[in-house]
């Protein structure tokens, strides 16, 4: 217990005595963990939205115009209903789009409720009896008059994964660079901290002070500025995402069919992976600039 | 206490020491002499385990040094209080606090540090020079504070190296009296010096080393034909 407080102690006043570098070191973390979180955001968000489309996998939706009257849908859909592979025809009023919507958000629809007017167009909701058939079909049916755009689920479904791949592995990489460029910046800062200690460490060796002892304060060190870095990341990223939510996912729904992933999901799954990362980044760090010092 | 069998250690080409031979008695007072480069401060560090022989065995307080883990020199260190020529003390820290340092890093509670502090500051004399800061010390009284550091954790070894190298005559006699005060007190206290007059003065065991030998180990002067 004596040795944990003299160790937080003490590295709380380096840190303070380092301020310069261990604000750089902080930085330099927390706009990689923002790069990190928007990365994440991006990620599950486009993954929610592929969800939910596959969901539709198995039908197709042609849009239709506002001025189309039920009678004329109507038509439509007997027309469609007697083409080949066409299983199932349903029109689907602007309203029950709407119930549909509020359906599928449960307990969020609540988020429908400040929309103005009813942004949803009607539509026809064809399914196939066989997946190889649909591309045919839209190239059909999309040339009826009164129908503004087709949902094409495989299509987006496919598109959505490639991209999801495409941004997985740049995240990666990138992530995996920024993670070296902080453990250097760390350890620099601690480098510093251990430089301007040198005399302080020879004495404590020459009195016999462990090397746990030594090396405890600039873990510590390191790990506060990771763990500072990652509050303050998660922080602005949370924020950030709480007011793009809060302006777009209105958007996002009717583009998408999909709502936003919430941000109290992003924000507790940012907090945990900046946390863990931040106090490894400054541990390893800190060790990084050590080794060299310890050895006997 | 202390002994050195046949122990060797190069620097590359450059022989430091060479089959060194000797032993130290618990309680004794010895004088480790020769010029410079002849390698006494290699046997301190020897000692220290800061650094390890290439040959021989070195052996304190029936431990062979060279079987020690490195995870244990810590505690082997403890054992050994060491006092240098530039006193090597933490300018930020007040004398207290410099002393009661050595005792933080052996997990000594602050009742104790509050208690034994005070004590061995008294023994070096200067209990009333507690919340100085050490650069408004004389030199003499910062080779005090470092004494206190070495011994406050009751050493069986005290080893100094040229400890009164930066002292005015008067003063290096003082720190030599004290030195003779632990001394008494049962602690072993090794210590390389240059000084001749105080070697002669103290008349205590002399071993003396050159081009890391041992050329003579008698009671007595610094010098053979001025032995008493
Ligand atoms: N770290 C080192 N690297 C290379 N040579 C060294 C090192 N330390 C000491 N020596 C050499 O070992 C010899 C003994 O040095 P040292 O024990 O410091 O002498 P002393 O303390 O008697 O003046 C000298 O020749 C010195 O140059
Ligand atoms: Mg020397």
């Amino acid at each position: 217990m004596k040795a944990i407080s003299y160790t937080i102690k003490q590295a709380f006043s380096q840190l303070g005595r380092n301020k310069h570098m261990s604000s750089a070191s902080i930085f330099a973390i927390m706009a990689m963990m923002i790069i990190l979180g928007i990365f994440f955001t991006l990620m599950v968000n486009v993954n929610l939205v592929a969800q939910n489309a596959e969901d539709q996998f198995d039908t197709i939706q042609f849009y239709l115009y506002d001025n189309v009257t039920d009678e004329q849908a109507n038509q439509m859909i007997e027309k469609i209903s007697k083409m080949e592979h066409v299983t199932e025809a349903e029109y689907i009023t602007k309203e029950k789009a709407m119930t549909i919507m509020k359906d599928r958000w449960g307990e969020k629809s609540y988020l429908l409720e400040g929309l103005s007017g009813n942004p949803f167009p009607a539509s026809i909701e064809i399914t196939a009896d066989d997946i190889k058939y649909e591309a045919g079909l839209v190239e059909d049916i999309s040339t009826m008059e009164g129908i503004e755009e087709v949902k094409f689920y495989k299509e987006v479904i496919n598109k959505l994964l490639a991209i999801t791949g495409y941004i997985q592995t740049g995240a990666l990489i990138l992530i995996g660079i920024l993670i070296i460029v902080s453990v250097i910046v760390v350890s620099n800062t601690i480098k510093l901290t251990v430089h301007a200690r040198e005399r302080e460490i020879h004495i404590m060796k020459y009195v016999g002070a462990t090397n746990w002892f030594i090396r405890g304060p600039f873990l510590v060190e390191g790990m506060i500025i990771g763990i500072i870095a990652s509050i303050l990341a998660a922080v602005i990223v949370g924020l950030t995402y709480y007011k793009f939510v809060d302006l777009f996912s209105s958007k996002v729904l009717i583009m998408f069919n999909s709502g936003m992933v919430p941000y109290t999901f992003i924000v507790q799954n940012l907090v945990i992976i900046f946390v863990a990362l931040g106090i490894s980044i400054g541990a390893l760090g800190s060790i990084l600039s050590m080794r060299r010092f310890l050895k006997a | 206490m202390i002994e050195f069998h046949n122990v060797t250690k190069k620097y590359g080409d450059n022989v430091a020491v060479e089959d060194l031979d000797f032993t130290i008695e618990k309680g004794e007072f010895v004088f480790l002499v020769g010029p410079s480069g002849a390698g006494k401060s290699t046997c301190i560090k020897l000692i220290m385990k800061e650094i390890n022989a290439d040959s021989g065995t070195i052996i304190i307080d029936d431990t062979e040094v060279s079987n020690i883990p490195n995870r244990l020199v810590p505690k082997h260190r403890r054992n050994l209080g060491i006092v240098f020529q530039d006193f090597r003390l933490l300018e930020k820290k007040t004398v207290f606090e410099n002393v009661a340092f050595a005792m933080n890093i052996v997990h000594k509670s602050k009742r104790e540090i509050k208690r034994q502090v005070p004590q061995v500051l008294s023994l070096v004399g200067l209990e009333s020079k507690v919340n100085s800061y050490p650069n408004q010390l004389s030199a003499g009284e910062q080779q005090r504070v470092a004494i206190a550091r070495a011994i406050v954790n009751n050493p069986s070894v005290l080893i100094a190296d040229e400890p009164t190298g930066n002292l005015d005559p008067d003063t290096a006699w003082e720190i030599m009296t004290l030195l003779t005060e632990i001394n008494e007190k049962g602690t072993t206290i090794v210590m390389v010096t240059h000084a001749k007059d105080i070697v002669d003065r103290m008349n205590r065991r002399v071993i003396a080393i050159e081009h890391g030998h041992v050329v003579r180990d008698a009671e007595g002067a610094y010098k053979e034909n001025e032995s008493h």
